[in-house]
């Protein structure tokens, strides 16, 4: 990129990585960050994990975007849309990483717009349409409490790009588990209305929490190479943080003991398998709509 | 004669106009080289969308003060703490009516405590200095900033979160 003292010229010398939309100079979100694989780290899975890391952010900001002009209060409307722009920041890392170690050319918008949904590796908790506040609330609470300790052991990986985005997400995540866990004590804890329709979300969602700590293959493959984590692992930490949660909602775990226990019960397959509901098609054929319309269009 | 990284330096951020980079603490390197100027910045967060226009301002600056080419790239570690925002960028906050932050939070050893209550660590009021005041939203206009308000002035305000 250039600049000259004209400033109108400034704004159309732009070369082809430029989008309007997102102002001058869209620029790789990694610039200039060092994008050497550890020698004896594998490519394809260290790859595969940055996609299943990366889809879980991306389709999870999609799906808080979409509260944007629909929450109780304005200063919702701004929280949520700035989670959503944080876990936006965290997926065009790692979808650009991801796109690196494959090594064929896709970056963060290729992969992003021009997968189909069974390419996608998300957990499905991302994806679900939420019924109502109160089920936004309880999918981001887990997500978040799921997600954060996650970040936190990623700090040790071995890939210094993960390590690195671990390092920076662990501030963030830290205030989404907040601003959900702070609602469903409010809302758990509230009138009797809202501790119904809390409780309720609570009851829907947290049965479906089980997938988020079964590791798929590369997942336990990259973990004993020291580079990803093992979602196993997780486990402890989740169950104190909704523990204390529910505790100090007055809400109750599902029935079934444990809290993260069920598994979806008579859903078949997996997110990280590529396997999705209805939902994620539906968020596909909206983001994906002008991409997939104007292959390459620059604005 | 002005160095690269005084030029740099004067940049100013494009969603708080009254600090500049380096009162901001996101500049880690600034190179002057044979084939230009090698710049290297560290994100506030994320996600933070002014990185590009940053990138931008920081090409222009050092094109208009005569040094030609400039590479901005990006530093993801260490990741940025608001501890790194000089004693002056705290000033120029607080004249403007944002509270600066407090010192960041440090970790001990184990998981992150997650806390229910909303953060009530001493923010005093730029606007009439009373020491107490409290949270209207932990998120705000920025995904740096949350807002406040002051029961004395009655002011609501915002204010720099510790991160």
């Amino acid at each position: 990129m250039s600049f000259d003292d004209d400033a109108y010229g400034a704004l159309t010398d732009h070369d082809d990585d430029s989008r309007w939309a997102y102002g001058t100079g869209f620029a790789d979100p990694m610039a200039g960050v060092p994008t050497a694989v550890p020698d004896d780290v594998d490519r394809a899975d260290l790859a595969a994990y940055c996609l299943m890391l990366g889809d879980d952010v991306l389709v999870m900001s999609h799906r808080l975007q979409q509260w944007v002009t629909r929450a109780p209060e304005l200063e919702d409307e701004l929280a949520l849309a700035n989670i959503g722009l944080d876990l936006l920041g965290q997926a065009r890392l790692l979808l650009t990483r991801a796109g690196e170690a494959e090594g064929a050319g896709r970056d963060e918008d290729a992969l992003a717009y021009l997968r189909d949904p069974a390419g996608f590796r998300n957990v499905r908790l991302a994806e679900r349409a939420d019924a109502d506040f109160a089920y936004l609330l309880a999918r981001l609470l887990v997500f978040s409490c799921w997600r954060l300790p996650l970040l936190d052991r990623l700090v040790a990986s071995r890939d210094p790009v993960l390590a690195a985005i671990g390092a920076k997400g662990v501030k963030e995540v830290t205030y989404h588990r907040e601003y959900a866990a702070q609602w469903v004590v409010r809302l758990g804890d509230g009138t009797d209305l809202s501790h119904r329709r809390m409780q309720a979300a609570i009851d829907a969602v947290l049965p479906t929490a089980g997938e988020l700590f079964r590791p798929h293959e590369v997942e336990s493959r990259l973990a004993a190479a020291g580079v990803a984590v093992d979602p196993a692992a997780l486990r402890p930490e989740f169950d104190e943080a909704i523990t204390q949660v529910l505790d100090a909602a007055t809400l109750s775990a599902p029935a079934g003991g444990e809290v993260s226990g069920g598994e979806m019960a008579g859903r078949a397959g997996r997110g990280r398998d590529g396997i999705h509901g209805p939902e994620l098609t539906e968020i596909l054929a909206e983001m994906q709509e002008l991409a997939r319309a104007l292959p390459g269009g620059v604005w | 004669m002005v160095t690269a990284a005084e030029v740099v330096a004067t940049v100013t951020d494009p969603e708080l106009p009254m600090v500049t980079l380096a009162d901001l603490g996101i500049v880690r390197e600034v190179r002057e080289t044979a084939d230009g100027v090698v710049v290297a910045i560290t994100p506030t967060y994320s996600g933070c969308p002014a990185m590009e226009t940053i990138r931008d301002d920081i090409v222009a600056a050092l094109w208009q003060a005569g040094f030609g080419r400039a590479d901005v790239r990006t530093q993801l570690s260490p990741a940025w703490t608001t501890d790194w925002i000089s004693e002056t960028g705290r000033a120029k906050l607080a004249a403007a009516g944002i509270a600066p932050p407090g010192a960041a939070p440090r970790r001990s050893a184990g998981p992150v405590p997650l806390v229910l209550a909303p953060r009530t660590e001493s923010v005093a009021c730029p606007q009439c200095g009373n020491a107490r005041t409290e949270q209207i939203s932990a998120f705000s206009a920025t995904a740096c900033r949350e807002l406040r308000r002051c029961p004395s002035c009655r002011e609501p305000f915002e204010h720099m979160k510790e991160i």
